[in-house]
């Protein structure tokens, strides 16, 4: 453990660079700030390089705790709370953001890490607009600083340093946990870009297309991000919590789903203001609300309001902290956007029956649900201190109003999509649906003969996903005019569709597919509890399993495992062996439980030890049918929103728009 | 508005549960009582886990508490009276499905009111918005500006 007296001050070197990060922060958020209210285009100058200069600080600083961690400096509060010399090193690496202070500096340079884009891809923005929207990303940057150095310091050295760490929680010793937090907290952050664009706005008072065109891309960023991470999540909870289960509605969960659910409803608002320079006031504030959902969802996890299986995050007293930075930063926006919201300037007019219409009606819905989720998340909270009972709220009652409310929106997908800007005919588009609703209920109606179920509300479901993914490949052909001409014709015209097209149409063949993935496996299922003496035959699941045999005491870096072989046979034939295992840390004097997952197209098994009960072994066995639709689903999702980013325009930027839009934007 | 009610109801079903933790030697022969067991099970929390229901979590207390149940079942109590004993026994907090009654109203009732009053709200400005002016009636092209027209489609296709 020798360490020459270089790598001793590095930890030093990183917390000043944080307090260098705090004051260039600072900078950034009141110099320009001055500059773009006064004109004066030297102070708005400022802005760029103070913004690559905080996320150059916070990097360093970063580096630095990420060095502590990888050389186990014992020395450091941090790394004696949450790592240990035994630990391999990507978990020593992961171990970084795995804890509470670490996960804010990780949060800050996500943070600057926008920043950073906004002032090196944003040369083509007005300069007095992007020195407003880096001003207001740098507040941010100040309050999230000033939190982690007063309240959460990652660089507290202490007295007596310890021969060794504390560890890190078994559970959140998986690769999972090296990728899911960073993903996640992209998107939490990336929505702040939303949000500065939508404050910067405001203080203009003009919101036109190219504003729309230049928030889009950042929002789509932070949605990509979004379900990525939450796919993530809900797989690592799949196979690592060792009950198969892939959404418990959990309010670190639904921390994250909220925001999720507000920045689809944005992605989608944002369109109609860039195509049509309508709904600006609504998507102004769905901007604010989507970060301030963030901030929630940040707020909820690390102060430890709501009890939640994420609760190594707890503390009460940051909880005090985060709350006043929530009300500085939401209350400030929603201030700002009543006082100034009246003065913007409506655009397009539009029909009840329209594409707007329905981008409407998705945004209503999709507002609804965010509204529904959080208060049933909040809603102990608020028995506890206003009504005084302590009252659980379980997944029943989410299950009570989601489903029939998503629903809504899957039904209206298609049309929407089949609806033209302006003005619509419903006739002509429900006419131009008509294949989509045959395929819904052929499906129905093939399923029913080929499997059994026996609530009728499965078939809705399983209707609802072909009825999406139907509409929507109806109107890839209505745009490819696939059957008109030549197939090398619906081809070429395939090639010319705009990537954001293409993007839509993945995203909501995504969706369809999720729907199928959730009302499949939640139906269909099978599971089955055994009790296995080592060597004995059981049938279950339509194979007959062996558990051939137990191995105790296998050594591993820093656990030991109990490790099954489980055999399973059909028609005389063995199939598959699957290991399922028991993990114990003795450091932490913990167990966990590491599924045994083998997946297909149709199906996954999933096996999982139980404990020993006297000679015999718990063995848990499941049969869960598209399952990994629900993960493959999100992911196609993501990746319309990354086809949708590759758009041209995007790329091209707004300014050759702005030069003939800008004539239309002023508000007052 | 019943049949609608009960297809809400049904649709609720989508959302899984965990797979559940119930140990083999637990089960009760009868399978009508081990599936009542189960949904009740399901219904009721671990007290000291975070967010599980005795029916998914391998912790005693929940395995006790599942024990319970099934023995109460067996003792011929009804659905009703095994969740009033556990409320008896460990407060309100035991139920994930809190009961519908004043303290609950809001939480049961908003997220269709919310939905409702959205779509309302949104229509009606909507409506208030263009109702009033209806939209301008687009005038007949010329052959000349079809041409026109047309052939600038062919070049830039349309955009999402």
């Amino acid at each position: 453990m020798a360490r020459g007296i270089g790598r001793q001050v590095i930890v030093e070197l990183g917390h000043f660079a944080l307090v260098m990060a705090l004051v260039a922060a600072l900078i950034q958020t009141t110099i320009p700030l001055i500059g773009a209210t006064r004109g004066e285009a030297r102070w708005i100058a400022v802005s760029r390089p103070a913004a690559l200069a905080q996320f150059a600080f916070v990097a360093a600083s970063f580096l630095a705790l990420i060095v502590a961690h990888v050389d186990s400096d014992f020395s450091v509060l941090n790394v004696v709370q949450n790592s240990h010399s035994a630990k391999p090193l990507i978990y020593r690496i992961s171990g970084v953001w795995g804890n509470h202070e670490g996960s804010m500096i990780l949060w800050l340079q996500i943070l600057t890490l926008f920043g950073a884009g906004v002032a090196l891809f944003g040369s083509q923005l007005r300069p007095a607009f992007q020195a407003r929207v880096l001003a207001v990303m740098g507040a941010l940057g100040v309050a999230f600083g000033l939190f982690i150095l007063l309240t959460s310091n990652p660089f507290a050295r202490v007295g007596e340093p310890p021969l060794d760490g504390l560890g890190l929680n078994p559970v959140l010793q998986d690769p999972g946990l090296a990728f899911h937090p960073p993903v996640l907290y992209t998107g939490y952050v990336g929505l702040a870009v939303s949000f500065a664009f939508a404050v910067a706005a405001l203080m203009e008072g003009r919101v036109d297309a190219v504003w729309a065109r230049w928030v889009r891309p950042w929002t789509l960023a932070a949605w990509i991000a979004l379900t990525v991470g939450i796919a993530m999540g809900s797989w690592w909870a799949y196979y690592e919590l060792g009950w198969g289960g892939w959404w418990a509605w959990d309010p670190v969960e639904n921390a994250s789903f909220v925001p999720w659910l507000v920045a689809t409803a944005l992605i989608h608002s944002v369109i109609v203001v860039e195509r049509r320079e309508a709904l600006k006031t609504w998507t102004v504030l769905l901007a604010i609300l989507a970060f301030s959902m963030s901030l929630l969802g940040t707020f909820l996890v690390r102060s430890g309001v709501l009890t939640s299986v994420h609760a190594f995050a707890n503390d009460p007293a940051r909880g005090v902290a985060i709350l006043l930075i929530l009300g500085i930063f939401i209350g400030g926006a929603l201030a700002l956007f009543a006082w100034r919201a009246p003065k913007l300037v409506q655009g397009g007019l539009f029909a009840m029956v329209s594409r707007e219409g329905a981008l409407i009606a998705n945004n209503a819905i999709l507002g609804a649900c965010a509204a529904a989720v959080l208060l049933a998340t909040l809603y102990p909270l608020i028995a506890q201190t206003l009504l005084g009972r302590t009252l659980s709220v379980g997944p029943q009652v989410f299950d009570f109003f989601f489903p029939p409310m998503i629903a809504l929106a899957l039904a209206l997908l298609p049309i929407g999509v089949a609806l033209p800007w302006k003005r619509g005919d419903f006739g002509a588009a429900t006419q131009r649906l008509r294949y989509a609703a045959a395929a819904a209920i052929g499906i129905v109606v093939l399923t029913l003969a080929f499997v059994s179920a026996n609530a009728w509300a499965v078939f809705f479901g399983l209707a609802l996903a072909a009825w999406v993914a139907a509409g929507t490949i109806t109107d890839w052909a209505v745009r490819t005019k696939l059957g008109t001409g030549s197939l090398k014709l619906t081809f070429a015209r395939a090639l010319g569709l705009p990537r954001a097209t293409w993007g839509m149409v993945m995203a909501h063949l995504g969706v369809a597919i999720v729907t199928l993935g959730i009302v499949t496996d939640s139906t269909w299922k099978e599971e089955a509890a055994l009790l296995f003496k080592p060597g004995q035959s059981i049938a279950a699941l339509g194979y007959t399993l062996t558990l051939d045999k137990i191995e105790k005491n296998l050594p591993h870096e820093n656990y030991t495992s109990t490790r099954a072989t489980l055999r399973f046979v059909r028609d005389g034939r063995t199939v598959l062996v699957l290991h399922p295992e028991r993990r114990f840390f003795p450091l932490q004097q913990t167990e966990t439980t590491e599924a045994a997952i083998t997946t297909t197209f149709f199906r996954d098994i999933y096996a999982t030890l139980g404990e020993q009960r006297g000679e015999e072994w718990i063995v848990r066995v499941q049969w869960r049918p598209l399952v990994a639709f629900i993960w493959f689903g999100a992911m196609t999702m993501a990746f319309g929103g990354m086809l949708s980013l590759s758009d041209r325009r995007f790329r091209l930027g707004a300014p050759v728009r702005a030069k003939t839009r800008t004539a239309g934007a002023p508000a007052e | 508005m019943k049949r609608i009610s009960a297809a809400l109801m049904m649709l609720a079903l989508f959302i899984p549960l965990g797979a559940r933790a119930v140990e083999p030697g637990e089960e009760l022969s009868n399978p009508a009582l081990e599936a009542r067991a189960r949904s009740i099970s399901a219904e009721l929390r671990c007290l000291v886990c975070q967010n599980e229901s005795i029916d998914t979590s391998e912790a005693d207390l929940a395995r006790d508490l599942r024990r319970i149940v099934r023995e109460r079942l067996k003792a011929g109590d009804s659905d009703t009276q095994v969740v009033d004993f556990m409320v008896a026994r460990y407060g309100e907090f035991v139920l994930l499905k809190p009961r519908v009654n004043w303290h609950t109203a809001i939480l049961w009732a908003a997220p269709l009111t919310i939905l409702f009053i959205g779509l309302f709200a949104i229509g009606f400005s909507v409506l208030r918005r263009s109702g009033g002016t209806p939209l301008p009636e687009v005038a007949q092209l010329s052959e000349g500006e079809r041409l026109k027209l047309n052939a600038i489609q062919r070049s830039q296709p349309d955009e999402a």
